[in-house]
């Protein structure tokens, strides 16, 4: 976020009086006002009229289409770049199948409160309701999975409605909001004007914390013997890490993290104690179950981080910054609730808080760290290839070259060993489909990422299963001329479901066995050059060769078949009844004794 | 326990679509709900009743906030109010029954709206467990159909009259802005 995003022509300043245009050409006028540079799409006949107004301004370089090969990855690129830049990012598709086919993209942002607005062509206004030729009800099937969304039938509304889109998908908790625009209100004409502001009477975005309430939540920080903060997604929204590294100094209050948290402190930091929850180390989750002051910051008490509710830190009083209201009481009831822009409450709150030191309590969690870090798998020999090797590897190569890279993760094990291993430094390092986990994600969020930045270091890193859910869109990449570089942990497996399978399911290994083709030759294919790695001592030369290479490069690594994701909490277990790394003494050179790795 | 939820909307196309979905895919259990104009042009007003404790009821509101068209919410729960239900019964009559029955219509301050040779509309206006009462009396006589409405309320006296719309200036400026 520090650099400004590649800007294919210079933003022209668009004039202000109101003029006469078609609804097609309002579409890109308003794009231009919002500062929107791409658009990641796949036209068919109802979005026809507004592609075709796209000629002139891509033309003239003010705005850039990506054609992607699939309507899913127009959102999930859209999102990636969303999140890298905190901009607000477009996708565009046709009606019917084109907008469908939008819809678990659009449920991806949603969940992780990205910025997007998605734009579909509908069939004409006489045709609605006929099951016409590739009609389907867009604004009814996305309800549930935008934060708004509207269908056009008029072209006298459609710049308000592009103006109270890009506003709302921005402002407050962000989220999707998608625009279905008839196809003969794309070609009639009305008058465009962009000089008004949003008028939505009951839309808060920004609701005034409560100074008791900020006071409260400072009292209890003060008095806290054992204190710990959770931080999520929010913190990075609200670009608060800064404050949020003086707060942990000033009263030496440890943090763990939320997946999409991961970043909010660098985790070099001797307080962070790194990712909680399912998949979180031991020490962290004892924090959270020890601690006597739980201070959320802008997270939700997902399953996934709180395990079983009844028994989430049950010795803690709790403290809930959030922006969002309805988060609040939603899963955790808090102590104290400071509903409010983190932007604005944390640096409120820092003057509150007392200088404290707590040696007792940090000398615990060190105590509980050692122990951790005791069993910890890279302590070992590698004489096969570990994914989590792979990955520690992977951050040395890129500390190596000395970039502040973009790592994208897919969803599955080698999600949970990114995080776990990849040591994480800055905000916005790790790009991730937490809430809603959708495999197919990494390749095409990279991709929107890398357009926003095209000189940055991008990584993809994904599962044999998840790959190939999205792979379609390596010819995009060629196409794009992108640079990102793919990992694949390839592991035969769709590996967590197979994991849950071996643990939960008696190791009946039902739907997870995956075939895969060549991906050397796969890449090759696509004109990306690639390599596979089977041994630990070719991952580094393999790593240093896709960082030298310019251009896309693609590393299949062959890793062993069935390793585990440890710690873990199983579903409805409490956090802190973890199943840990298996001891040394147990599992020898990885030799796949059970419980393997 | 039953929580008597006020909510106004602006009047879209599809509003009730996403209230309705908003509160199914939630998970929450509604016991009635009842959209109708408002004395504002524009806006919709919906008395819903949602069966639950404090913390549902409370989510249930936030939740209804987080709509972008829901203007306010309002839980009168606890506040003094005008609850109203409608009942239309049609039940059987014979010539034994019918003075029986407008005797009843009569203590329930029902009216008859429609007279047939063999059977009456009844119209009951009042609380549920008026209505609910009115109902299982005329069962007895044999109820022929039936329709009901969901609960409509209006806060009494001074309280009831609405203070002023949230002031939308306080909006932060870098909202407005463009990027
Ligand atoms: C679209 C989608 N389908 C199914 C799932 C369920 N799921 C979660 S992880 C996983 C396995 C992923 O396998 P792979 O991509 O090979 O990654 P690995 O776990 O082996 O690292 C599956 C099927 C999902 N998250 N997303």
């Amino acid at each position: 976020m520090s650099t400004a995003p590649s800007n294919p022509g210079d933003l022209p300043r668009p004039a202000d009086e109101p003029r006469e245009m078609t609804g097609a050409q309002m579409v890109w006028e308003a794009m231009l006002h919002e500062g929107v540079k791409v658009v990641f799409g796949h036209p068919g006949g109802a979005i026809l009229p507004t592609y075709d107004a796209l000629a002139p301004h891509e033309a003239a370089g003010r705005i850039h289409h990506v054609l992607v090969r699939h309507e899913q990855c127009a959102a999930h690129m859209a999102d990636g770049y969303a999140r890298a830049t905190g901009q607000v990012g477009v996708c565009m598709a046709t009606s019917g199948p084109g907008a469908t086919n939008l819809v678990t993209g659009l449920a991806t942002a949603q969940m992780d409160s990205v910025p997007m607005v998605a734009i579909t062509g509908q069939v004409p206004t006489n045709l609605l309701g006929t099951d016409a030729f590739q009609e389907s009800d867009v604004v009814g099937v996305t309800q549930p999975v935008t934060k708004h969304n509207y269908l056009v039938t008029d072209v006298e509304e459609l710049p308000y409605v592009l103006k109270e889109a890009f506003y709302i998908a921005r402002t407050g908790r962000p989220g999707v909001v998608l625009i279905d625009i008839c196809k003969d209100v794309q070609n009639a004409t009305g008058i465009f004007r962009y000089d008004f502001s949003v008028d939505l009477p009951g839309y808060e975005p920004w609701p005034e914390y409560s100074p008791e309430a900020l006071q409260a939540a400072a009292d209890l920080i003060n008095r806290a013997e054992r204190p710990l903060i959770l931080a999520g997604h929010g913190v990075q929204l609200a670009g608060v890490s800064d404050r949020l590294v003086e707060l942990v100094e000033k009263a030496e209050i440890p943090v763990v993290t939320t997946l999409l948290g991961v970043g909010d402190i660098p985790e070099t930091h001797p307080l962070c104690l790194g990712m909680g929850g399912m998949h979180g180390e031991a020490y962290a989750n004892r924090a959270i179950q020890s601690c006597d002051v739980l201070i959320a910051l802008g997270m939700r008490f997902d399953d996934r981080i709180t395990g079983r509710l009844d028994r989430f830190a049950r010795q803690a009083k709790i403290i809930h910054f959030e922006l969002d209201k309805a988060e609040v009481g939603k899963n955790v009831v808090p102590d104290v609730a400071v509903v409010g822009d983190l932007a604005q409450t944390l640096p409120a709150l820092l003057p509150l808080i007392q200088e404290r030191r707590h040696p007792v309590w940090i000398q615990e969690i060190n105590e509980w760290r050692q122990d951790t870090q005791q069993t910890d798998i890279l302590n070992f020999e590698v004489d096969e290839l570990i994914p989590p090797y792979v990955i520690r590897q992977l951050w040395h190569a890129v500390k190596e070259r000395g970039q502040d890279p973009i790592i994208v993760t897919d969803v599955g094990q080698h999600q949970m060993w990114e995080s776990q291993y990849f040591i994480h430094e800055r905000p916005g390092q790790l790009l991730t489909s937490g809430g809603l986990g959708t495999m197919g994600y990494a390749v095409p969020a990279a991709m929107g990422a890398q357009m926003a930045y095209r000189d940055r270091l991008v990584w993809a890193i994904c599962g044999d299963g998840g790959f190939q859910m999205t792979l379609q869109e390596l010819a995009t990449l060629q196409q794009e001329k992108l640079q990102v570089k793919i990992g694949i942990i390839n592991n035969g497996f769709l590996g967590m479901v197979r994991q849950w399978q071996q643990l939960f399911y008696s190791k009946r290994y039902v739907g997870t066995p995956v075939l895969s083709p060549d991906f050397v030759k796969l890449a090759e294919a696509y004109g990306i050059p690639a390599l596979q790695v089977t041994r630990p001592e070719e991952v580094v030369p393999a790593l240093r060769q896709a960082h030298e290479t310019d251009g896309p490069f693609l590393i299949d690594f062959q890793v062993k078949e069935e390793v585990n994701v440890y710690p873990m909490v199983a579903p409805g277990a409490a956090v802190d009844e973890l199943i840990r790394r298996p001891r040394p003494a147990i599992v020898q050179g990885y030799s796949g004794v059970q419980p393997s790795w | 326990m039953k929580y008597t939820l006020v909510a106004w909307m602006r009047d879209k196309p599809g509003v009730l679509n996403r209230v309705s979905g908003m509160l199914r895919r939630r998970n929450f259990n509604i016991d009635s709900l009842q959209v109708s104009h408002s004395e504002t042009p524009g806006i919709s007003r919906m008395t819903f009743v949602v069966d639950g404790d404090e913390r549902v009821a409370d989510q249930v509101i936030k939740q209804m906030r987080k709509l972008v068209d829901v203007t306010r919410v309002e839980n009168i729960t606890d506040k003094p109010a005008v609850l109203r239900e409608l009942a239309l019964i049609r039940v059987r009559t014979t010539p034994e029954t019918r003075a029986e029955i407008l005797q009843f219509a009569d203590i329930y301050r029902a009216q008859i709206v429609d007279v047939a040779l063999d059977s009456l509309v009844v119209q009951v206006v009042g609380s549920e467990d008026k209505v609910d009462s009115a109902i299982q009396l005329l069962e007895n006589f044999g109820i022929i159909e039936m329709v009901r409405t969901g609960r409509v309320a209006l806060l009494r006296g001074s309280a009831g009259r609405r203070n002023g719309r949230r002031s939308t200036a306080v909006w932060r400026a870098r909202a407005n802005g463009n990027p």
